[in-house]
């Protein structure tokens, strides 16, 4: 029997709230009200069940009644007009699971469960308020349903037994169109040359492959797997002189040989331990542990379920630490978000597009309800607004973990256990690694809905709470995460060197009726996969049995160097691992640039705003300085930060958000992991696209440079600062678009050198592109994002941004130059062109040794580095956050920039420089740290709640109240 | 009796257990990290301990609602030997996710006939935040905020508004000296939004039992046991320790007086 439990809230009905006002700002209308009258949520519950039962499930577990009503009847049992949201079959349900848990132990004879939602509005919708309220408000069609009416269904079954018979592919009497045709339409994503390999391997073995072989070739081979583009050949040529220099493997060249250029330097002293090998990079700490990161993109996902998308993202690089070494404890996590316009035109949007503002709003509650549930503070990040990222938005999200010094590194061993821990493995994910190597088209939406998926944090949760004490008891001898291609990967990957056989069948199902490819590729989340010794097993099987964790034998390491997989006995693949790994062609790209110089910047104002508003800014510096702080992308993210806990664990010493009100923008974090040990680490992150657009080489500069200033500008050490590199690009068969990554790559490499900081791991997203309907394109800009984990000898020398006492100094540290090109007062006020900031790559380092100096020497009462909107903004940021006035008296000492114009000195975004609030009495001694380099002290501060500056005429350019600098950059994000 | 020592609870979903732990240690305690799993296998675990901590999470995802499947394990599992506990003149702490599950499994306000007197709703906000506030410490006769006045800590929650049935069952507590702890504003006054980050009714942030022995609260003393947690400490300066820490220091002397 099946019934439905219907719970509706007594107070306010905080989700008809929502979807009203969802629909009113798609529409431009003010008629969600009328659409939706109210708001329910509810259980279907399946089994042999009398009311009584229901009755009891209700009263004792599922409504509260003090804030709930719930009314108990047969599923369909209900007259009248209501919409029901239900998730697609095979879509994580972890409250359903959860509840189906509940029931057994109560000793309720339930048998299935399923959560909906359920929406009361008139049946007789008009055709296009239906199509927005459903498609675009209620219910998202890549893993959710709608059902108008009762909800007529007896049971909740879920898949059917799957009938074993053995697909092999015809693929070696395939001509070139054919194999073309097969790798598109078996999304395969492999290009003409490798299926030619294929196709020549399986002609010298004298068969045809199964499609499990395929599907792992696949996999093994995909870009998101295997980064071929930046491990394959690229020949680069300079238009403007026609030469050509050639990469074999561009990655290798760059940004590799960088930090081996760098631990080569340092000798003795290289503090790097394991860099580019494991799933994340480790540097040394403290005398106990090394501390490790790892960067990670989830975007094509997100872009179709913004929730579970960036959810996943969260969850997969989660496990990336966990699967460092012998596992490392996740102590932080980072997010930088890309995003569209929140203000952009509804009506404008390309099909299969989801609006912006929904984009953020699931991207932003999926990280926050995994990072919260698994107990890691989500410390540092950043949101950026460009409408280029309207199809392809970018959701980065990073992990930093703790590993003790002595289980840095792992051996799987000939004869140990494949052990699968965790989730059930399900038909969702199926083809995420594929899918994400290819591009969006308008379809995107339904031909790849499977490769969405939920996660379900408390089931993560368990696996690192059970693995953190197998690791300490020495149970495995090897870990690593089933991320992109599942068990396809994560086995495929430990069993290189040796070999391994699996039995499929072994594997803990979800649901009957996959099929032995799938169950081998499904990338179904919070799954790890252990190399056991067999005298371990009996032990961790206890562990994992204790704490409710799930935990398989899926095979054994053998040493035969092949692949081996077998379902109930019949052998489904078998494939060489030199082949599986070393076997695919060399990619081979040319790729082009030329020199810009004062190219057009083409981009679209992000805030419309009115010509009269413009054109003041121009004129005005202080309305420029207004309109920058509003910009989505400088403004408060207050909105998302406290929606993540960022304080969970304890080791908070820098908050995102500082300041006499806490809510000033911190440059950034810091904690200290081992509780009572006061050595910290600092996470901050440095991006911008708009560089890009008119040189990326400047950009890949400016980027590493923003990341290691904002470490720098709290106390981290510069010469033990480790910097990550993540690329997103667009469609890299253009040899423009591609040329533009070799010079990021290329800049990347020298700027690292050059600072010391070496890059420990990195990822690429490539072919973030978009095609519509008719063909047109849209790519995003070309992103760079850096990350910066800095060591903090001691975290009670740390500092933030905000002014902390009238009557201070304010000095400005580095060089300002005309550099206006890609800034963000062009952006404000519709100008295009210029040069962008280029880093001085031997000065920086300078600057950085004299900053981290004066801070940890104690001379330093506030910190901020200058990035977007130059020294207007931080100046008025450093002032807002600590409610502390200041007067700006000495615009034109301002180093480099005696002979400019006094927009370039207030806006100008040119790199390596900081402000800093010192107090009278150590000026001396702040200018001994800071001997030899630019310094000068630009003003005062003052207990006057107001900015002032003055113009090199002597008149006051900018006198404005702080708490009019504060509205202006609160308003924008306070949703 | 010299060292209490300490059981702090996981369940699948806890999170603040390491944190809640490192302060009673830091307090002076002995303390052992214990699954539930292993208590209901034998609940007569709880007796090695002085005082029991339920911290703060996600039990179980707080699926179906906060604390409620933890605070279900309680009431159909350990029902009888946590109210002995609480009888053997214990301590019981539970913090965040940890209040969750002892209001709703009733040892901090039982339930009439009519079933439960209170519960910990949604935020009146409609989202999950993390913020500092201030609390306005009645100690009464709860051991844990002894010579507590103010107490400055975060905290991190969704579902942390104090909803009772009805309005005079909140006048009711208060009377009892149940109402141990209120949102306040950083000089003592009482405050909507955000001073009240939640909603609750007479800002409430903390209860205790009719004994005082049990205590439950949303914010997060042991998040503020380091000088360094302090979210303005880089202004006014470090202090020798965190305001929180004293909440865990009562607890222990506790036992030794």
């Amino acid at each position: 029997m099946l019934w439905e439990l219907e719970i509706r809230p007594k107070g306010r009905d905080g989700e008809r709230e929502r979807v009203c006002d969802e629909f009113d700002l798609l529409t431009h209308a003010q008629r969600g009200g009328e659409l939706v009258a109210a708001s329910a949520r509810g259980f279907l519950l399946e089994g042999d069940l009398g009311e009584a039962d229901l009755e009891r499930l209700a009263s004792e577990v599922l409504v509260d009644p003090l804030v709930e009503s719930g009314e108990v009847r047969l599923a369909g049992a209900r007259t009248g007009d209501y919409y029901t949201v239900l998730l697609k079959p095979g879509v994580m349900d972890p409250v359903a699971q959860t509840v189906l848990d509940v029931a057994r132990m109560l000793k309720t004879p339930v048998v299935a469960v399923r959560t909906f939602r359920r929406y009361y509005g008139p049946a007789d919708l008009p055709p296009a308020d239906r199509d927005v309220l459903f498609r675009k408000v209620l219910a998202n069609d890549a893993i959710e349903q709608i059902v108008v009416g009762p909800v007529r269904a007896d049971h909740l079954g879920l898949g059917s037994a799957y009938t074993f018979r053995l697909v092999t592919v015809p693929l070696t009497g395939l001509d070139a169109d054919g194999l073309v045709r097969l790798s598109k339409e078996g999304v395969l994503a492999l290009t003409p040359d490798e299926m030619k390999a294929v196709q020549a391997h399986f002609r010298s073995q004298g068969r045809e492959p199964t499609d499990c072989e395929l599907e792992t070739i696949a996999q093994t081979w995909s870009e998101h797997c295997s980064h071929k583009t930046l491990r394959g050949t690229i020949h680069l040529t300079d238009t403007s002189t026609g030469r050509t220099r050639t990469y074999k493997n561009l990655l290798k060249e760059t940004v590799f040989a960088a930090t081996q250029e760098i631990r080569t330097r340092l000798g003795a002293a290289d503090w790097c331990v394991s860099v580019f090998s494991d799933n994340a990079g480790v540097v040394a700490f403290d005398d106990n542990y090394h501390i490790c990161m790892k960067v990670e993109t989830h975007n094509h996902p997100s872009a179709i379920e913004p929730y579970g998308g960036a959810n996943t993202g969260l969850g997969g690089v989660i496990r990336d630490p966990l699967g460092t070494g012998m596992g490392a404890k996740p102590v932080c996590n980072t997010d930088v978000f890309c995003f569209a316009s929140p203000d952009f035109p509804p009506d404008q949007l390309p099909q299969g597009v989801l609006h912006p503002r929904r984009v953020m709003r699931g991207v932003v509650a999926g990280v926050r309800d995994y990072g919260n549930r698994m107990g890691i503070p989500t410390v540092s990040g950043a949101i950026l607004f460009d409408d280029r990222y309207l199809a392809n938005p970018l959701v980065f999200c990073g992990t930093v973990g703790l590993i003790p010094k002595d289980k840095a590194f792992k051996e799987p061993k000939p004869g140990d256990l494949i052990v699968a821990v965790g989730g059930r493995t399900g038909r969702d994910g199926i083809h995420g690694a594929t899918f994400s190597s290819l591009e969006l088209t308008h379809e995107s939406e339904t031909v790849s809905g499977g490769a969405v998926q939920i996660g379900n944090a408390i089931t993560e949760k368990k696996v690192l709470d059970v693995l953190l004490q197998a690791r300490d008891r020495g149970l495995f001898n090897a870990i690593t995460d089933c991320g992109a291609g599942g068990f396809s990967s994560a086995v495929g990957e430990m069993g290189a060197e040796i070999g391994a056989v699996v039995d499929l069948e072994n594997a803990p199902l979800k649901y009957d009726g996959l099929s032995y490819t799938e169950i081998w590729i499904s990338e179904s989340q919070e799954r790890m996969i252990l190399a056991v010794p067999r005298e371990k097993l009996a032990a961790l099987m206890a562990l994992c049995a204790a704490e409710e964790v799930e935990a398989a034998v899926l095979g054994t390491f053998e040493p035969t160097g092949r692949l081996k997989l077998r379902f109930h006995g019949n052998t489904v693949a078998d494939i060489d691992m030199h082949f599986l790994h070393d076997g695919r062609p060399v990619i081979e790209r040319n790729a082009e640039f030329s020199p810009m110089r004062n190219a057009e910047c083409g981009m679209r104002n992000q805030n419309p705003q009115s010509t009269a508003v413009l054109e003041s800014a121009i004129r005005n510096p202080q309305s420029a300085l207004l309109a920058i702080l509003a910009n989505y992308s400088v403004a408060s993210k207050e909105w998302v930060i406290r929606q993540y806990d960022h304080e969970v664990q304890g080791g908070s010493v820098v908050k995102p958000l500082v300041g006499v009100a806490n809510d000033g923008p911190s440059d950034a974090a810091v904690l200290m992991p081992v509780l009572g040990s006061w050595t910290g680490v600092a996470v901050g992150c440095g991006l911008n696209p708009r560089y890009g657009d008119l040189d990326p080489y400047h950009m890949a500069a400016a980027a590493i440079d923003e990341a290691v200033r904002n470490v720098v500008a709290v106390g981290a050490d510069p010469t033990r600062t480790a910097i990550l590199d993540n690329f997103c690009w667009g469609n890299v068969t253009d040899p423009r678009t591609l040329g533009a990554l070799v010079r990021t790559a290329e800049a990347c490499r020298d700027v690292a050198v050059a600072f010391g900081t070496p890059f420990i791991s990195g990822k690429d997203s490539l072919n973030n592109t978009y095609t519509g309907k008719t063909g047109e394109r849209l790519d995003i800009p070309h992103t760079l994002l850096v990350s910066a984990l800095g060591r903090v000898p001691d975290v009670r020398t740390c500092v933030t941004m905000d002014l902390k006492e009238p009557g201070n100094d304010l000095y400005l540290v580095g060089v300002t130059r005309s550099e206006l090109g890609g800034s963000h007062f062009h952006l404000v006020t519709g100008q295009a062109g210029g040069d962008p900031p280029r880093v001085d790559v031997d000065f920086a380092p300078k600057v950085f040794a004299g900053v981290h100096a004066a801070i940890a020497g104690g001379l330093v009462r506030a910190c901020h580095d200058l990035s977007e909107g130059g020294l207007a903004v931080a100046v008025a940021e450093m002032a807002f956050a600590g409610g502390i006035g200041v007067d700006v008296t000495d615009l034109a000492k301002l180093p480099g920039a005696e002979t400019e114009a006094d927009e370039v000195r207030l806006f100008s975004e040119s790199t390596t420089r900081f402000l800093i609030e010192a107090r009278p009495g150590n000026a001396a001694a702040l200018r001994a740290c800071l001997a030899g380099l630019p310094v000068v002290r630009v003003g005062t501060t003052v207990s006057d709640p107001r900015l002032r500056v003055a113009g090199s005429n002597g008149e006051w350019l900018i006198w404005v109240k702080l708490s009019d600098l504060k509205e202006a950059w609160q308003k924008p994000l306070r949703w | 009796m010299a060292t209490p020592h300490v059981l702090v609870l996981r369940a699948p979903g806890a999170n603040c257990d390491e944190e809640a732990a490192f302060a009673f240690e830091l307090a002076g305690a002995t303390v052992e990290r214990i699954h539930v799993n292993a208590v209901r296998e034998n609940p007569r675990k709880l007796q090695s301990a002085q005082i029991l901590a339920v911290p703060g999470g996600f039990s179980y995802g707080d699926d179906v609602a906060a604390g409620k499947v933890l605070a279900l394990q309680f009431r159909h599992f350990l029902s009888d030997a946590l109210r002995q506990f609480r009888d053997d003149e214990k301590l019981i702490l539970g913090i965040c996710n940890g209040f969750q599950t002892l209001l709703k499994a009733g040892l901090l306000i039982p339930p009439d006939e009519d079933g439960p007197l209170a519960t910990l709703g949604f935020n009146e906000s409609g989202k999950f935040e993390d913020r500092w506030v201030h609390l306005q410490a009645t100690p009464g006769r709860c051991p844990f905020l002894k010579g507590i006045d103010r107490l400055h800590v975060p905290v991190a929650h969704g579902e942390g508004n104090f909803v009772c049935r009805k309005e005079y069952i909140v006048r009711g507590l208060s009377q009892a000296g149940q109402v141990v702890l209120r949102y306040a504003s950083a000089d003592g006054r009482r405050g909507g939004y955000p001073v009240n980050p939640n909603g609750s009714q007479d800002d409430i942030a903390g209860v205790c039992d009719v004994t005082g022995r049990v205590l439950g609260l949303m914010p997060h003393p042991e998040r503020h046991i380091f000088p360094t947690q302090h979210p303005q400490w880089t202004r006014h300066g470090l202090k020798p320790e965190g305001e929180g820490l004293q909440v865990f220091r009562n607890a222990v002397e506790f036992f030794k007086e």
